[in-house]
């Protein structure tokens, strides 16, 4: 490995491989992810194990916004999370959880997801 | 405000010995004193934890973290304020005015407050030192309870054996408790009912109906007189009076509570004959610098039990070391029974001891429910109420209490009223919630003064609602009714992306054509829309026939459910459940069923709508569940969605000997007609052959109940949450004029429902009542019926099974991709284990197969 990699990105899909405002699953490694396109084509992602339930779901939510912060609600609980930072926005009553995030990277159309180690 | 503006010394050093809930609310009130000047706050409590809610800790059973029931933490970083865990006070040295804790901190104070609770009480019985005899009081407790049921568990192999010493509030939350660790319980009550302190013997067999219905076992009228060892010196069942001895792997003890006053004992202050620290009206004990609060404290020879007078004492002993003169008196009692999964509350004079008292009772053995109202001689002042399985009224009455009812009481009791027509305004003085202590005055104030607008600006404000919430109802009407009076309009906004409601939306979407959601979020809201209104627009466009939940803009709209057009469980797997019109399957049919289930390994059972549900598959196998039942003749079910679920019927007149009608005709004519209907939420329809009703259909949203001249129909049923029958709507119709009728009240209930909202509480808020909707929807009284017909005739020409159109496009067949970059791998965490011959999801801690089908295949452990 050369210095100047930091992380392993694993090339997931392409950019029209993703319905717009709508999450899909991906595995980089060892990790499940959950993967959306956001209206403007930002690609964002953050782990597909929802913390309250314990099941591989997250990409399954609905996109929205939080005061204009772009979230997913869980499908589950109805839990919401700011996508850019993985921050629990309305834990529901329940202690706040935040998500693990990835950073995306766009390359020509093909979307990369890092692992940082 | 004084007008000297001189600085008083304060309260000085304050300490409180004690970490409970009334030592949070002390710390949060003295902290909330801007008047206070000088002082600083040292609380000192054994338990390791912050502060907590003991009040919420069956919900450690249903999942919520030990975390999460801290009280609001931000009083302990307050600079003024040190909070000490773990280091229980071991003396008192009333002259020297200092406390020692166990690891030998000497705290000096000015002021002392006692907040040392109760203990658990647990009578002298043999074999009550065993091991696996446990409390139910801390979250020390808690955790005991399960170690030693999951270890108990582990070494007998096999599902526990419970029993639970005591029917009262807490043994009932304990025996609930054991039943979600898997422990079938017993309930040993002494009295002749349970909840024997608070409710009467109509009262405690209602109860006693559901508790046994929720599947645990009750014995009155027993008392435990032994416990009984095992061979291995551990607890194995329980001796009672009757002779009986009931088997046991844990015994919980729940035989009520007694005062810690031991050190208030020795250090010398009075307490009383039956425990307490002595107490008067300002709370001060028998020496000057020290106060007793809460469970610990004896007011007028009494113990409090609850939470509420222990938070009412707090703020008396708050408002003196402030200054204040603030005196203590009993509130207003009241017990709710929580976490036990049956309702039962009670308060006043239960038992209608006050001289020349009357009782109103309804008690309905059918709907499982008892109420009952105390009211004096004159049948005028409320003394006290009783409610078993339907506790509506108690939080609406109980701030009533010792105060003319404003109407007859058995207005408020029969089942017609619901509570709904009898609206008395409650009086300022009034305490709205008792936790916070909170009069109906000061939360007016808060939307008057302090320019609150909303339920939960109030909350924040007054705290009201914030502990228990069993008063949030009547705190809602409250804030609504006076921010309707102060000409404030109660916000109807859905959510912060549109601020109007559903039926205005549908309204508007309808008036102006809009066609996605990009156009109506530009038109009439902000932002990109969330997990509230994007469904709500979605299927606002779906009953117009605008936007079909298929269509390719849509998908970013709908809930999963709608997306992948099968119902979520638990586990992230789905159910697939195919259309059966009417409940009828052919023999051909079944065993297609049966195949696909067998194949696919699925946990299959009949639904209480008739229809046969499969549970277990997962995301990418459901094209193929479906391609196999498509080819069969079966179509989507719409069980996912918010629409019309299914057409529950009885054989009627092709079958049953008392038929009059051709029910399951009728039944599959309505199913096949609905199918596929969005709607502000899912609603069910029932068609039953005769007056007999086995279709249960005056408990759906939809009833129609055949006579010798045609069909009856009913609208408003519910069951779910709040149960309700329908109620009457057109008499005798024949055939099509039915149809008709129900396609305007569906046309009607789709056009103008809130979101979420079902036809109960929707025909309950119809303006004018359900006089208005008939004349609207049977007389045409608005002249729309036309309109309406035609909106169901264009959905009804539209329709397309869901199921089949999406297998027949490859596009849409992406979404079911588990993983895009490795189409072919399955969700590694999903586990199984055999249960009584087919495999249900496993359990924390439980091993379970990934394959379902394997996992049908195990030997189930032995019960």
């Amino acid at each position: 490995m050369t210095s100047d990699v930091v992380a392993d990105e694993v090339r997931v899909c392409r950019l029209n491989d993703l319905l717009p405002e709508r999450g899909s699953g991906a595995l980089v490694g060892e990790h499940r992810i959950a993967v959306f396109r956001l209206a403007d084509d930002r690609v964002l992602a953050v782990q597909q194990r929802d913390p309250y339930s314990g099941a591989n779901v997250l990409s399954r939510g609905i996109v929205g916004d939080v005061g204009g912060a772009p979230t997913v609600t869980s499908p589950m609980f109805k839990q919401v999370w700011d996508l850019a930072t993985g921050a629990c926005l309305d834990p529901v009553g329940k202690e706040p959880v935040d998500l693990r995030t990835y950073p995306v990277r766009l390359v020509g159309d093909e979307v990369r997801v890092a692992v940082t180690p | 405000m004084h007008s000297e503006g001189t600085a008083r010394t304060g309260p000085g050093r304050v300490v409180v010995v004690g970490g409970g809930m009334v030592a949070h609310r002390f710390a949060e009130q003295l902290a909330a004193r801007t008047d206070a000047g000088e002082w600083h706050l040292t609380v000192i409590g054994e338990e390791p934890h912050l502060p907590y809610d003991r009040v919420h800790l069956s919900e450690v059973f249903a999942g919520r973290a030990d975390a999460d029931l801290a009280l609001a933490p931000e009083v302990w970083a307050d600079p003024r304020v040190d909070l000490v865990t773990g280091d229980p006070v071991v003396a008192l040295d009333l002259a020297a005015q200092t406390v020692t804790t166990r690891t030998g901190r000497v705290e000096p104070y000015d002021a002392l407050v006692l907040a040392t609770g109760s203990r658990a009480w647990v009578p002298r019985t043999e074999g009550v030192d065993l091991p696996g005899v446990l409390c139910y009081r801390t979250l020390g407790d808690v955790t005991d309870l399960r170690t030693w049921v999951a270890d108990r568990a582990a070494a007998l192999g096999r599902p526990l054996r419970g029993a639970v010493v005591g029917g009262g509030v807490l043994g009932l939350e304990a025996a609930a408790a054991l039943q979600t660790l898997d422990v079938a319980p017993t309930v040993v009550e002494f009295a002749d009912r349970l909840m024997a302190v608070q409710l009467d013997a109509g009262g405690g067999e209602a109860l006693r109906v559901l508790v046994t219905d929720l599947g645990m076992d009750v014995r009155t009228s027993a008392a435990a007189t032994r416990v009984v060892a095992g061979e291995d010196g551990r607890v194995a069942g329980l001796e009672l009076s009757t002779g009986e001895t009931v088997p046991a792997d844990v015994v919980v003890y729940s035989t009520g509570i007694r005062p810690r006053d031991g050190l208030a004992r020795a250090a010398g202050l009075v307490v009383a004959e039956r425990g307490g620290v002595v107490v008067g009206p300002a709370c001060r004990t028998s020496d000057p610098a020290v106060w007793a609060i809460g469970e610990c404290a004896s007011y007028e020879g009494e113990c409090a039990g609850l939470v509420a007078p222990g938070n009412a004492m707090a703020d008396v002993v708050v408002d003196q070391l402030c200054g204040g003169v603030k005196g203590y008196s009993k509130a207003a009692d009241g017990t709710k029974l929580k976490g036990v999964g049956v309702d039962a509350a009670s308060f006043g004079d239960v038992l209608a001891l006050a001289p020349g008292a009357l009782e109103v009772t309804f008690a309905d053995p059918v709907a499982k429910t008892y109420r009952k109202l105390v009211v004096s001689d004159d049948a005028r002042v409320l003394l006290g109420g009783v409610f078993v399985g339907d506790i509506e009224l108690y939080s609406a009455l109980r701030p009533m209490l010792g105060r003319p009812l404003g109407a007859d009481p058995s207005a408020f009791l029969a089942p017609q009223g619901g509570g709904a027509p009898v609206q008395t305004d409650v009086p300022d003085d009034v305490v709205l919630c008792s936790c916070s202590n909170v009069s109906a005055g000061t939360v007016r104030a808060a939307v008057t003064e302090h320019g609150c607008t909303s339920v939960a600006e109030v909350k924040t404000c007054t705290r009201a609602g914030t502990v228990c919430g069993s008063c949030v109802p009547l705190l809602t009407t409250v804030v609504n009714r006076t921010l309707e009076k102060a000409g404030i309009a109660v916000s109807s906004a859905m959510c912060e992306h549109f601020a109007m409601s559903r039926a205005e939306l549908y309204a508007l979407v309808r008036a102006e054509g809009l066609r996605t959601f990009t156009e109506v979020v530009a038109a009439h809201g902000t932002g990109r829309g969330c997990a509230v209104c994007r469904p709500v627009v979605a299927s606002i466009l779906s009953s117009l026939g605008i936007g079909h939940v298929l269509q390719p803009d849509q998908a970013p709209l709908q809930d999963t459910n709608d997306h992948l057009l099968a119902n979520l469980q638990k586990d992230g797997t789905y159910s697939v459940v195919p259309r059966m019109p009417g409940g009828e399957v052919t023999p051909e049919r079944l065993l297609v069923l049966a195949e696909v289930a067998r194949d696919f390994g699925l946990f299959t059972r009949v639904t209480g709508a008739q229809r046969i549900a499969m549970f277990g598959a997962r995301q990418d196998q459901l094209p193929a569940i479906w391609r196999r039942l498509v080819d069969a003749g079966f179509e989507s079910g719409q069980a996912y969605g918010k629409s019309l679920r299914a057409v529950k019927t009885c054989v009627g007149q092709a079958w049953c000997r008392f038929g009059v009608q051709d029910s399951a005709s009728m039944a599959v004519r309505l199913e096949l007609r609905y199918r596929g209907l969005r709607s502000p939420h899912k609603f069910k329809v029932g068609v039953s052959g005769c007056a007999r009703e086995c279709a249960e259909a005056r408990g759906k949203d939809v009833g129609v109940i055949a006579t010798e001249k045609g069909w009856n129909v009913y609208v408003g049923g519910n069951g779910g949450f709040t149960p309700r029958h329908a109620d009457l709507l057109a008499e005798d119709l024949d055939d099509d004029r039915l149809v008709q009728v129900v396609d305007r009240f569906l046309a009607l209930y789709v056009r103008s429902a809130d979101r979420l909202q079902r036809t109960a509480p929707w025909v309950a808020a119809y303006p004018g009542g359900l006089e208005e909707l008939r004349r609207v929807v049977v007389e045409d009284s608005l002249g729309i019926g036309a309109e309406l017909d035609a909106e169901v005739e264009r959905h009804v020409s539209g329709y397309v099974d869901e199921w089949r159109a999406t297998l027949d496009d490859p596009e849409k067949l992406r979404r079911f991709t588990p993983y895009l970059n490795d189409p072919d791998a399955a969700d590694p965490d999903l586990a199984y284990v055999p249960q009584r011959g087919q495999a249900r999801p496993a359990r924390p801690g439980e091993h379970g197969h990934h394959d379902l089908r394997v996992a049908r295949t195990l030997e189930e452990a032995p019960l």
